[in-house]
């Protein structure tokens, strides 16, 4: 069953004539979760309050229009951002309890123009990982084959935009975890600008890595979400001032003459021939389109892993240092002094990915390590960005797979944290780099299995990004998995 | 003291600031309130806040940076120190580590009669911790959360310190500085101006410098002389016996006076700094620095200078003066209040003011640091204390007699004049009057009288002494005195 609507733009239209109320297009997505969420495990938590607010936004509606695209728009937010009234438990035991007590900047902004917060989806505890496989709370299923991972950290919100259950989804993305789970469930997925969107109310992984971004399945609906959110909020000193509206005009620039890059660290062995294929076919649109594709070298991408690994463990070790049982969240009661209460909690309340990432964080900034590891890791940050650096001035966009094969297996990679982390191997760089990058769907496998094309823009560049996924979009189709009726496999 | 090694001291100390609001939250920064009142998401560490810099303390910042000829630079960076504390809420403080607001500067203190100048090193911003409490309940630690995010400003001086009254004296007129800026109130017993001493030893006339020992928990001047002075004397005796100090921090019991282990170098903490990245480093506009240049009040140095060049008093006195601005006010209005007398009496202004300067150092002084503020704001008005002083400079009254009355007015709450006239307290110096006592000493003292001539200086005092007690104390000294050695012809 199809939803009521079909995009942003198909929601206002339904929505300003009155074709359905704002209740109505709620109450469909509401039985849909309740409905399909069962089997595929995206939500942690559902608004109780969801149909209530519904109907006070339609009762406004009935004596002036709608003041917003997004006025009751139903979305999904990933359990790491906060919405007051809800639990943030970033999927681990540690907060299976939190409540927050004011909305994330992004929430806040959403809900002041009308937008309804269906629910909070589950992710990777702390967003640690690339399957969801590292939630405390449950698993979530690749609508496209239920036995595969629909990828990480922002699983929950990727399966819910990909099976209909959200028309819309936040996610958080530090290494890929917005692009990676994108790519594996066939939607759209954006990683803004480093400094574009407020990360306050966002529970921080490697505070100068996370951002906050959307997951869509239109280009122009993820635009319309990044004019929304961008900018300054006063509370997050990391974010620039910059004018979120050129988003829009470069959305509407045309890709006629855009050169794009294509490196060749990212298209070697490692990379899956099906991946590959899939990747070609969209090359061609957008040379079709008029655009030049031009061979670039980033030769110190290679060590974004090794970098990544070192960076955000040591900005997570001391984001994580709070959880301590003395304020809020979990807390053991085995212990009988403070050092055991500290020791027992963390122990108890954090699983083996936090802890292994904590540790080795912990190590990397420790006396006598710290110059051999966070600051070489640093340094070799720098040679990344500034490679990046000189390569925009050669293109105008880097064009790459998301990831180096279609979604994995269950149990595939968890019990090998290195292969697991290597899944990552395309996104990070964007995030070493601070930039804007975004996994849009490209042609499935022969087997029906998603594959994501990631395109990386100079900072700022987002509405440029999107213009080339609108195109891409359009020559794919939209592609909806027939979740709940067989087990994987594109719907008839 | 031991005299064989030279103290080597620098000091660590934190001051808050007088901001209206926390350094990283909009939550009030006040003492005194009910714990965890005034505290929010932020200052409590809770997940997915983040820190916005409070201007006003990085303006207060640039101020005693200015007053104190630091570096303010244009460039510096926050970073994380990380350690676990109930009373830390994030599990990190945010401070300023590789690259501090400001570096360099001097504050100049007293040293014996002379002066010196004491380098500054550095001085960065961070937040303060919460409290643990522990008193007065069983079983448990509680934790209160209103001063976590408290901005602090923490100055560190070289170790250019010799002696503990240096030391004392360096915190006393940094303390007057960040008073005078409008940085901090500098209240010690509320915390507000904490302070911490690296202290090492090395034989005199060397220059290498000796192993230091860091040492917590002064909370006011007198424990921070009596720890150094306990601390010299540990040190000196170890190393007299051929032993070595261990680095090492050690905790001030003011009880016992003593210091002891606190935590060995083998247990400090790895406090794995890193730059925050929820702040962007804090680059400051040279056209800020100059504005606030260009507001500095007059420093105390310049108004030590002027109050000495204007009013004749002794450098060392003025300073005293203006150390405490409260201090000086009731010096300001004692001192019109008393130069109104003066013009009345047709005496000279000088010699009032100078009489007043020792009054106030002596016997006020004294009593405040007693007795606390009372003794200014109530128990003795500046024009009493003029009032006072002007009857030993007009001779009424010996200055021993206005320091009885003095004492008696404080003790007893009661005006100088009430005093005076119930205790029937004058000076005589009518040589009539003297000359009468006089003769009936030497008459009733034959056998001394005799002995003095012969040549026995010390017996005078006695005479002296016996034409006091005939006056009931109120022959003028001086006069009793010049009168006496006339009649006894020597």
């Amino acid at each position: 069953m199809t939803p009521l609507f079909d995009g942003l733009a198909a929601f206002c239209r339904g929505r300003d004539s009155r074709q359905f109320s704002i209740e109505e297009a709620t109450r469909d997505y509401l039985s849909r979760i309740e409905r399909e969420d069962p089997e595929l495990g995206a939500f942690l938590s559902t608004n109780s309050n969801a149909v209530n607010r519904a109907r006070q936004l339609d009762n406004r509606m009935a004596r002036n229009p709608a003041p917003s695209p997004f006025y009751g728009y139903p979305v999904a937010i990933k359990d790491n951002l906060h919405v007051a009234g809800l639990p943030t438990t970033c999927a681990s035991r540690m907060l299976a309890n939190f409540r927050p007590l004011e909305n994330a900047t992004v929430v806040e902004r959403l809900l002041q123009s009308g937008a309804i917060v269906l629910g909070k989806t589950n992710m990777d505890e702390f967003a640690m990982g690339s399957s969801t496989e590292n939630s405390a709370m449950g698993v979530t299923r690749n609508p496209w084959d239920l036995r595969r991972v629909p990828g990480g950290s922002s699983g929950g919100s990727a399966v819910a935009v990909a099976a209909d259950l959200a028309p819309m989804a936040l996610g958080s993305d530090t290494g890929g975890s917005i692009r990676q789970p994108a790519a594996f469930c066939g939607v759209l997925g954006l990683k803004p600008t480093y400094g574009r969107i407020s990360r306050y109310g966002l529970v921080a992984f490697s505070s100068s890595l996370d951002q906050i971004g959307p997951f869509a399945r239109r280009a122009e609906d993820a635009l319309q979400m990044m004019l929304l959110l961008s900018g300054p909020d006063g509370r997050d000193m990391t974010v620039a001032s910059r004018d979120p509206a050129e988003m829009e005009r470069d959305f509407r620039a045309d890709v006629r003459g855009k050169v794009i890059g294509l490196p060749e660290e990212f298209f070697g062995d490692g990379l899956d021939p099906d991946v590959r294929a899939s990747l070609d076919r969209a090359r061609e649109v957008l040379s079709g389109e008029g655009a030049v594709f031009r061979p670039i070298r980033l030769p110190s991408a290679q060590y974004g892993i090794n970098v990544y690994y070192l960076i955000a463990t040591s900005e997570a070790a001391s984001n994580l240092s709070r959880y301590d049982g003395v304020r809020y969240g979990y807390r053991s009661l085995k212990s009988k002094n403070i050092r055991d209460m500290y020791t027992h909690t963390r122990q108890e309340g954090f699983g083996p990915e936090v802890k292994r990432r904590i540790l080795l964080g912990t190590f990397a900034l420790s006396a006598g390590y710290q110059d051999q590891y966070y600051r070489k890791a640093q340094q070799v940050q720098s040679l990344i960005r500034e490679e990046f650096d000189r390569a925009f001035h050669e293109v105008d966009m880097i064009f790459a797979p998301t990831t180096p094969t279609p979604p994995f297996l269950f149990g595939e990679k968890v019990s090998d944290p290195l292969a697991m982390y290597l899944s990552d191997i395309y996104t990070i760089s964007a995030n070493l780099a601070g930039l804007p990058a975004l996994s849009a769907p490209s042609w499935p496998t022969p087997s029906g299995l998603p594959v994501g094309v990631q395109l990386i823009g100079p900072a700022w560049s987002e509405g440029r990004l999107l213009r080339s996924a609108a195109i891409l979009e359009e020559a794919v189709g939209i592609r909806r998995p027939s979740v709940g009726t067989t087990r994987g496999g594109e719907a008839a | 003291m031991s005299t064989d090694f030279e103290m080597v001291v620098g000091l660590e100390v934190h001051s808050q600031l007088l901001t209206r609001t926390k350094l990283f939250c909009r939550c009030e920064n006040r003492f005194g309130a009910l714990p965890n009142t005034l505290v929010c998401p932020v200052c409590l560490g809770h997940p997915g806040v983040l820190p916005v810099l409070n201007r006003e303390a990085v303006r207060l910042g640039i101020r005693l940076g200015l007053a104190l000829g630091c570096t303010v630079h244009a460039h510096s960076v926050f970073d994380r120190k990380h350690y676990f504390y109930p009373d830390l809420p994030k599990g990190y403080q945010i401070s300023q580590y590789t690259h501090p607001l400001l570096t360099g500067g001097v504050l100049t203190v007293r040293s014996g009669e002379g002066l010196r100048e004491i380098r500054l090193h550095r001085i960065h911003m961070e937040e303060d911790a919460g409290k643990n409490l522990h008193a007065g309940i069983r079983d448990a630690s509680h934790v209160d959360l209103n001063r976590a995010g408290v901005p602090l400003l923490e100055i560190v001086s070289e170790p250019d310190i010799r002696t503990p009254e240096e030391a004392v004296d360096y915190l006393k007129k940094l303390r007057q500085i960040l008073r005078a800026v409008g940085v901090s109130d500098g209240n010690m017993e509320e915390g507000s101006f904490r302070c911490d001493a690296n202290i090492s030893l090395r034989p005199n006339g060397t220059s290498a410098f000796g192993t230091k020992v860091e040492i917590k928990n002064m909370n006011s001047f007198r424990f921070v002389q009596k720890a150094l002075v306990y601390e010299y004397e540990r040190q000196a005796s170890l190393l007299q016996r051929g032993e070595r100090v261990v680095s090492e921090t050690r905790l001030f019991d003011s009880s016992t006076g003593k210091t002891s282990t606190m935590r060995s170098k083998e247990e400090a903490l790895d406090y794995r700094y890193f730059p925050e990245p929820d702040l962007p480093p804090l680059v400051i506009d040279s056209r800020w620095v100059q504005e606030e240049r260009d507001r500095l009040p007059e420093l105390p140095q310049e108004r030590v200078r002027k109050l000495s060049e204007e009013m004749g008093i002794r450098e060392p006195d003025a300073e005293v003066l203006l150390l405490e601005e409260d201090f000086f006010r009731y010096f300001e209005e004692a001192r019109q209040e008393l130069s109104a007398l003066a013009r009345a009496g047709s005496w000279p202004e000088a010699q009032g003011t100078s009489r007043l300067v020792s009054f106030l150092l002596s016997e006020v002084l004294r009593e405040w640091n007693r007795k606390g503020v009372p003794v200014l704001s109530g128990e003795l008005r500046p024009g009493e204390i003029a009032y006072l002083v002007a009857q030993v400079v007009e001779e009424r009254l010996s200055l021993n007699q206005a320091k009885e009355v003095y004492a008696l007015c404080v003790e007893e709450l009661r005006s100088p004049k009430t005093v005076i006239r119930e205790k029937n307290l004058s000076q005589e110096s009518g040589e009539e009057k003297l000359g009468e006592w006089i003769g009936e000493v030497l008459a009733e003292n034959p056998a001394e009288v005799q002995s003095y001539r012969e040549g026995k200086d010390r017996v005078f005092g006695f005479l002296v002494g016996q034409v006091m007690k005939k006056s009931a104390g109120k022959a003028h000294p001086q006069k009793a005195n010049r009168l006496l050695k006339d009649a006894l012809g020597r």
